[in-house]
């Protein structure tokens, strides 16, 4: 198998893992659900970086800060997504996104 | 890359798929959380077969801790943790399933499509340093940044976290006509 099929395969592995979190962000109701979709679409971000960066770029250090910031980007939605979920739950008892509609346009 | 190595990535790939697809079908939260984390371990898989262990070992722990924590919230929040009583929790299903379908199409149309500079293979350099060396000194300022970013999360995951103290004792907007007190008493009440 050649590198470039590899390569072409890992990132398809990687569109499959964004597009699957996609569906699971739009279609869940649970706040918590919302978020495992999220989760999901920036681990195929982390496949992606780490093909491109594997085969293209092996000598320079971009893609590898490029993943460091994505693991950033999940730690950061876990903390944020729990305490909006802690805070609206308090306040109103709401566990489901079609119950927190004050922004909707 | 040896065809084994090659193999078990793309192995380690489709598992990912597979139980990203199972967190949003299995009725039980316990097990949605730990085909999450299954996914996550096998990316992780995939960075060590790629020459990132150092990046690997980051992702498999972090991902474990917060899928243990995600585990206590789904069984906090969601109404039917143990999947006992199958419901439906979902809503424009199939206009979800139009969205994800159509970005996973219009990706994998351009990767098939592009015609990748791949790079000569060869013995990669050590990249625990070379990220190492890239975060201390090219990329510092991304360095500080991750670290402010990151301790601003911690002040505001708290507060929004933490309970309202008795200065929103009135409420957000200060409109409630009877302060609500944790504790009943007080002068006049």
């Amino acid at each position: 198998m050649s590198d470039v099929v590899l390569l072409q395969l890992l990132l398809t592995v990687a569109a499959a893992l964004v597009g699957v979190g996609v569906y699971g962000a739009l279609s869940q109701q649970s706040i918590v659900m919302v978020m495992m979709g999220i989760e999901l679409i920036v681990n195929g971000v982390l496949v992606g970086a780490v093909s491109a960066w594997y085969f293209l770029t092996p000598e320079a250090p971009d893609p590898q800060i490029l993943i460091v910031l994505a693991l950033v980007v999940m730690a950061v939605e876990m903390v944020m997504g729990f305490a909006a979920t802690l805070a609206i739950y308090r306040a109103r008892k709401v566990d489901m996104v079609d119950s927190a509609t004050d922004l909707k346009g | 890359m040896t065809v084994t190595a090659a193999v078990v990535a793309l192995a380690l790939g489709a598992g990912a798929v597979v139980l990203g697809v199972l967190v949003f079908v299995v009725d039980s939260m316990a097990r949605a959380t730990f085909s999450l984390l299954g996914s996550f371990l096998s990316v992780a898989g995939i960075m060590l077969i790629l020459d990132l262990p150092y990046l690997a070992l980051v992702t498999a722990l972090m991902m474990t801790m917060e899928m243990a924590v995600m585990a206590v919230f789904m069984i906090m929040f969601m109404m039917n943790p143990a999947g006992l009583m199958p419901m439906s929790m979902v809503h424009n299903k199939y206009g979800s399933a139009a969205a994800g379908f159509a970005v996973f199409a219009v990706l994998t149309t351009g990767i098939w499509l592009v015609d990748w500079p791949v790079a000569p293979s060869g013995a990669r350099s050590d990249t625990t340093a070379q990220l190492g060396l890239a975060l201390m000194g090219e990329y510092m300022l991304v360095m500080i940044l991750v670290g402010v970013v990151l301790f601003t999360t911690i002040l505001a995951g708290t507060i929004l976290a933490t309970g309202r103290g008795r200065y929103d004792r009135f409420g957000p907007d200060l409109g409630r006509r009877r302060p609500d007190d944790p504790v009943r008493g007080g002068l006049g009440r």
